[in-house]
Formats: structure tokens, C-alpha cells, sequence
């Protein structure tokens, strides 16, 4: 396959920063802000590391995703009540993010969406930019891809 | 959908840029001639274009420096400060770091020659040429001269024809013009 340039930061800042704040905002609510920031700035220092621009957004969501996780760490101090965090939004599986590690960033970002933050194949779609078909499937095969490798280890 | 706010946005640049992460940091900068393209990498100044429209210059600054290129105005202060006392007569020389890794060879010797160029006088693309240790390459220079990096700041303006005819200007004759009015080396 032919491979997809990279875009100048500005360009890919310009195209992701509103769909990632509004994903944060889904996730986190009024501490959107703070993430915003420090998604874009994780994304920055890992911007000459790509090989290809493709899948940008789903890994610039992995990225969100997993900032947001590292909040909900931050300002939720072990051994609170799930409940809380349910009446914020946020779901108790949080925790999804460092298993997910390895996973393609498009899978991992469904894994963690579907399961970690509990939202609809339609929202999840949306925050990846591909059909809800794709979405279930980058879901299903990342699931796939986790059994497996739990059973070889 | 909740967008992201002018602070927010504001905000995330400035950061970007104080924590260095930049390959180039750019803004628009007004000025007696229009808008000015002007971009600052870590080693200092590396482009001031008449041609304002950013998606060209980002995409040529990606390029030729590297991916990470974002409008963040703070990296940009000392050169629109000096700029602007520049158009206001009250600075003869700048003093900015200039970023010339894409120059090489005659063509770095020759900008170097240029930055020596003293502010109100004028020299010929030939006397150029010779100092730059090629006396027979005042076409060459030309070339050079139109492909300058950062006018204004290495004052390709002042360089003109053995017949003190002003030949050509990548901004325009105009600008040329009116740079040199400014530093009185044109009476009319």
C-alpha cells in the first residue's frame, strides 16, 4: 500500500481538535480542558515517531482515551464507590487501558470506548471517522486479538 | 458538538512552544508592505514570505524542517519587535539568530555576503558574486537573491543592477522600492 504522508502538526491539529475535545468532554465533562491540552502535547512528542498518516484518528483518540484514564486515576482516589463515578459519566472499567497496550490503535481505541467507557457502536463510529460496522469490527477483532494473547501467556 | 475555545486553543500553543516541542513555530505579522509569513525554528529565524497564505508555507516548512509546525505567536515576539522598529526607522540592524541549514555551498556564502550589506547603501548582484568567491556568477545570485529565505531581515533589497536598475524582487519591484525609500537609499 502507498504510503500516507504525514501532515504538518498544524493540519492534523486543525483537522482532530474539535472531535477530541468533544470526545473528552463525553468522558470527563468540565476537566476536559486540562486533557485537551495534555492529549495534544503527548501527540506532539510522539508526532515524529509515525511511519504513515494513516489512522490519525483513531490515534489521536487513543491517545485522548488514555489521558482521560490517567485523570479519572488522578482526581478518583482508590477504593471510591463505582456508583460516584457512574453519576459522572464514567464508567468503572477504566482500567482497560494498560491491557490494551498492545492492541492496533484502532482496536484498542473501540476496546477502551466500548468497554471502558460504555459508548454506543453510533458515538464510537463517530469518534473514530469510520462506519459503525467498522467500529464493531475493530472492537470484535481487538477482543479476538486480547483472548488470544491471554491464553499463550 | 462543543467546540474548542480561542483560550483553549491559545493556550495549548503557547504550551507547545514553551515546552520546545516545535520544529517551527510561526505567525502572520503585519507590516507597511502586508502581511508578513514569518516562522522561528530552534535555531532562530528560517522564513519571512510576502506570501501570507499559511497552507503553503506550513507544507514547505514541514518539509524542510520537520512535521511539528504550528502557529504559536511568543516564539515570534523578537523578530515582530524589531521588525516593526524596522518600519519605524528606529532600527538600522537586526539582531535575530538566522536558521540557513537549507542554504548550502555558494549559495550560504552568498547570503552570509548579503547579511553584510550595510543598512541605507545598495551593492550589485556582480560585487556579490565576487565576494562570495565567484565573480562571474551575478546570475546565479539572482537565483539566490529570489529564493531568499528571510528578506527584510538579510536585505536582499538592497542588492541591484550594475546600471542601478533594480532588476527584480521576490515581493515585488514595489516592496523593493519601498524598502530602500525607507532606508533613503532611493532619492525619487
Amino acid at each position: 500500500m502507498e504510503p500516507v504522508r504525514i501532515p504538518p502538526f498544524e493540519t492534523f491539529y486543525a483537522e482532530h481538535k474539535d472531535p477530541v475535545f468533544a470526545h473528552l468532554r463525553r468522558l470527563l465533562g468540565s476537566s476536559a480542558e486540562d486533557a485537551f491540552q495534555e492529549t495534544f502535547l503527548r501527540a506532539l512528542r510522539a508526532y515524529p515517531e509515525l511511519r504513515h498518516g494513516r489512522h490519525l484518528r483513531a490515534w489521536v483518540f487513543t491517545i485522548a482515551t488514555r489521558v482521560a484514564i490517567d485523570e479519572t486515576r488522578r482526581t478518583r482516589p482508590r477504593g471510591e464507590l463505582p456508583e460516584v463515578a457512574v453519576e459522572d459519566g464514567l464508567p468503572p472499567h477504566a482500567e482497560l487501558g494498560p491491557l490494551t497496550d498492545e492492541l492496533p490503535p484502532k482496536e484498542r481505541a473501540a476496546v477502551v470506548l466500548r468497554y471502558g467507557f460504555d459508548l454506543p457502536y453510533d458515538e464510537i463510529a463517530a469518534a473514530l471517522g469510520s462506519s459503525e460496522a467498522a467500529a464493531r469490527q475493530a472492537a470484535s477483532s481487538g477482543v479476538r486479538r486480547l483472548r488470544e494473547r491471554s491464553q499463550e501467556s | 458538538m462543543t467546540n474548542v475555545s480561542p483560550q483553549l486553543d491559545t493556550r495549548f500553543r503557547a504550551a507547545a512552544a514553551e515546552e520546545g516541542l516545535l520544529d517551527v513555530a510561526y505567525d502572520v505579522v503585519e507590516s507597511p508592505l502586508g502581511e508578513l509569513f514569518v516562522g522561528v525554528s530552534d535555531r532562530g529565524l528560517c522564513v519571512i514570505s510576502y506570501e501570507a497564505d499559511p497552507d503553503l508555507q506550513v507544507e514547505r516548512l514541514a518539509r524542510g524542517f520537520g512535521s511539528r509546525v504550528l502557529r504559536s505567536p511568543r516564539p515570534i515576539d523578537p523578530a515582530r519587535r524589531q521588525l516593526d522598529e524596522y518600519f519605524a526607522g528606529k532600527r538600522k540592524r537586526f539582531d535575530l539568530d538566522v536558521d540557513l541549514r537549507l542554504a548550502r555551498d555558494f549559495g550560504r556564502a552568498v547570503l552570509d555576503e548579503l547579511g553584510r550589506v550595510p543598512f541605507g547603501e545598495v551593492t550589485t548582484y556582480g560585487a556579490l558574486a565576487a565576494k562570495a568567491g565567484k565573480p562571474k556568477a551575478a546570475r546565479a545570485v539572482g537565483t539566490i537573491m529570489n529564493r531568499n529565505p528571510v528578506p527584510i531581515v538579510l536585505p536582499c533589497h538592497r542588492v541591484v543592477g550594475a546600471n542601478g536598475s533594480l532588476v527584480g524582487y521576490a515581493g515585488g519591484l514595489e516592496r523593493k522600492q519601498t524598502l530602500l525609500r525607507l532606508e533613503g537609499a532611493l532619492l525619487a
